[in-house]
């Protein structure tokens, strides 16, 4: 599909940066910080799913936060259906909040406790005054628990009388109450056992289609991104360093890190065990990140004298292609 | 009911031999083949003490390697047995049996039984992985073997577990003291909370070297550096004076496998060992057990939820749900025809390259049952597409199937199933 052809885009990111400081010492004069995003475009298209993976501390959910205004950047852009949303009061900011949800990993922590799941799913309704009588809430609300899978008279029970794929889809139909047209879903399966993952992949892949939604899903498991995504984004050390359509980027990863990334996840054919390439080292403080690309002191194609030097821009392969990766000597196709 | 220790038990398998009749009958049999099972063991328990590994350190580890190399070829070789392992082990009998293991939790509803009547056995310098679903008693096992259940409220039953024909249920504290970190070791998935966080790396792994052998301080650090470098940490001599906050964690991970080494042991019990790390430390950390255990002939147990590393660095795999073993297969074999229908539900959920764009993902509808409240029949059989009466009914035996020897499933149709 050309660029023309695919849908409008909903949520994008213009060279969004959140810094985190850090502080050094008592008396430390100079300040340093933790650059968790730095300078990222994204794109989200109506209806669309893009999946964000990378390493724990790559930057993966202040940027999902951000995308969210749910941490303030420290500089950069976020535009919601053509709304710049960073410069908004929270009074302004609220219609837009309606259109836009989140669904977290821990679906243990994420509920309040104390909580009924008819509240829990209510209160979005009554924050909105979507719901206009309270015969009206508890029908929509029953509407919900049934579209998620859940049974409309478990409504008056509390979070830890189901189980964590229940709850997820607790989770699931809070955010479904104000009829959002964008989640961000936070690593949402990943605590979840491999028979209900599945459940919760179907779930949100049945909504999407049902309901138009686009996600921007996040997760370290790259299988399930493959399975879920249309576009795909690979971070390293708050930056993008390859985003393709899925197909594109799991046929053929240009940038080496992705390479290691996908080369590391274990195979399911026993018959296919292979010697794989084995990246070596741990990924480096975001503190000092290393000069030039980020990722050389691990790479195995790094180029002495440009990779230690330069950063590379996240560029299109060729042009027209969608598949950009910032690296001086990516992979062949 | 049924019970059958796996790769020993040998019955007719005829799908009609496999449907009961009647109760009773499935009795008497299930209770024949145990007895035969038992006494085929004691002879073998007689010639075991010649193979066990020198656990003395001698000279460096480099002179133990050369050492290892030109000794005989008596140890079994897993990878030259893929194919017909489990049907018989080669002479030597196996590391590890477990035989019908009940381990209990007293709850406040009642009491459960977390592990239910499970047997296997590792064989020596080889990886038998433990699957299942969280809730499913995996942990408990390897706890239990290790007797590192908390009682009350946990109890264990009944059962062996024979480490070298040593029954260690049968053990004193003390004894089984002794064993820990020795001869069989155990890392957790959490290196965080495993390392004790006032005392740094270097200190925990003198401490584990020093309970079991009787060196000096200066050298037991030598040999923590030595195990540092083992596992793959760079600059050990620096690394050892790191308390574990300091430390990644992928290196945690490694520290704590130093420490589980420290004693060359000959089983290590590893519990989700890469769940909480990142893909490419998870490849680092795998790799670097698999060849740990070419080194040192180790067993490995490896205990994990990841299908993934399953096929990657199992040599036999078994399958539990609701605290039975449900099924037990090589892992080629398991991968390319599961019979018990759970396993094949699990290996379908997993999302694979998606050639036909987002299709839907095949599931397993329901939940696990609750263990203290458990069905007459088939522990899976409300779950199971299919089902038939006898399900409901009466559970089955972990059998072995008539369509390949040396498999075993708790499924009345497992020749169905890999068909």
């Amino acid at each position: 599909m050309t660029d023309a052809q695919r849908p409008r885009t909903l949520v994008a990111t213009d060279r969004i940066a959140k810094y985190f400081p850090v502080r050094a010492g008592w008396f430390a004069r100079s300040k340093r910080f933790v650059r968790a995003v730095d300078e990222v475009s994204i794109r989200v298209r109506h209806g669309e799913t893009l999946g964000l993976v990378g390493e724990s501390g790559c930057g993966k959910t202040t940027l999902g936060r951000l995308v969210l205004r749910l941490v303030e950047p420290t500089f950069g852009r976020v535009l919601f259906d053509g709304h710049e949303i960073t410069q908004l009061s929270q009074h302004r900011l609220r219609p837009l909040r309606r259109r836009m949800q989140v669904i977290f990993q821990d679906p243990y922590s994420s509920l309040n406790p104390r909580m009924t799941v008819r509240e829990i799913v209510g209160e979005a309704l009554r924050i909105h005054h979507l719901a206009k009588t309270r015969a009206d809430e508890e029908a929509r609300i029953a509407h919900l628990l049934e579209r998620v899978g859940l049974r409309a008279d478990s409504m008056d029970r509390y979070p830890h009388e189901f189980s964590g794929g229940q709850r997820q889809r607790i989770g699931i139909a809070r955010a479904l109450a104000v009829q959002p047209e964008f989640i961000v879903c936070d690593e949402p399966v990943s605590a979840l056992d491999v028979s209900i993952q599945a459940q919760i992949i179907n779930l949100l892949s049945g909504l999407q289609e049902t309901m138009g939604l686009a996600y921007l899903f996040i997760s370290h498991d790259l299988r399930v991104v493959q399975h879920v995504s249309h576009q795909v984004a690979v971070m390293y050390l708050g930056k993008i360093v390859e985003q393709a359509s899925a197909e594109s980027l799991y046929a053929q990863p240009r940038h080496p890190y992705t390479h290691a990334l996908l080369a590391a996840v274990p195979q399911l054919d026993p018959e296919r065990r292979r010697t794989r390439l084995v990246l070596a080292g741990d990924v480096p403080s975001p503190i000092d990140p290393p000069g030039g690309c980020a990722f050389h002191p691990r790479c195995p194609r790094a180029v002495k004298g440009t990779c230690d030097h330069m950063a590379p821009a996240l560029d299109e392969i060729a042009t027209g292609s969608g598949h950009k990766v910032a690296c001086w000597n990516p992979h062949p196709a | 009911m049924a019970t059958v220790a796996p790769f020993v038990t040998h019955r007719p398998a005829t799908h009609a031999a496999r449907v009961p009749q009647s109760a009773s009958s499935a009795h008497v049999r299930d209770g024949g083949t145990h007895a035969a099972a038992r006494s085929a063991d004691k002879t073998s328990t007689a010639d075991r003490n010649g193979n066990t590994l020198s656990r003395k350190y001698h000279g460096s580890p480099t002179t133990r390697r050369r050492r290892r190399g030109r000794a005989p070829a008596s140890r079994f070789d897993p990878a030259a047995t893929l194919h017909y392992y489990p049907a018989r082990m080669p002479d030597e009998a196996p590391l590890l049996r477990v035989r019908n293991l009940v381990t209990s939790f007293r709850t406040d509803a009642g009491t459960l039984r977390a592990v239910d009547d499970v047997s296997f056995v590792v064989p020596r310098a080889t990886t038998v992985a433990l699957v299942g679903e969280s809730g499913c008693g995996k942990s408990v096992t390897a706890l239990s073997l290790l007797r590192l259940i908390d009682s009350p409220p946990g109890r264990i039953e009944s059962g062996a577990v024979e480490l070298e024909g040593r029954d260690l249920l049968r053990l004193s504290e003390r004894e089984m003291r002794k064993l820990r970190g020795n001869a069989i070791s155990m890392i957790f998935q959490e290196p965080m909370t495993s390392l004790n966080p006032v005392y740094t790396a270097g200190w925990q792994i003198v401490e584990a070297i020093r309970l079991h052998q009787r060196r000096s301080r200066r050298d037991a650090r030598a040999r923590a550096i030595e195990l540092l470098q083992l596992v793959g940490i760079p600059e050990p001599e620096t690394t050892i004076d790191a308390y574990p906050h300091e430390l990644s964690g992928g290196q945690r991970q490694r520290v704590m496998i130093a420490m589980a080494l420290a004693c060359e042991p000959r089983l290590l019990v590893a519990d989700e060992p890469t769940t909480a790390l990142d893909v490419t430390i998870q490849a680092q950390i795998l790799e670097l057990l698999g060849s740990l255990q070419q080194r040192l002939a180790m067993s490995i147990l490896l205990i994990t939820h990841d299908l993934g590393v399953v096929a990657e660095n199992a040599h036999h795999v078994l399958v539990m749900y609701a605290a039975r073993i449900v099924e037990s297969a090589p892992v080629r074999a398991i991968f390319a025809r599961p019979m018990h229908p759970y396993t094949r539900g699990l290996l379908e959920s997993i999302p694979r390259a998606a050639s036909d764009g987002r299709r839907r993902l095949a599931t397993i509808e329901g939940m696990v049952p609750d263990l203290r409240a458990l069905p007459a029949g088939c522990r899976f059989a409300d779950r199971c597409p299919m089902r038939i009466d006898v399900c409901t009914r009466e559970e089955p035996p972990l059998a072995e199937t008539a369509i390949a020897t040396g498999r075993l499933a708790r499924c009345w149709r497992a020749d169905e199933v890999a068909s």
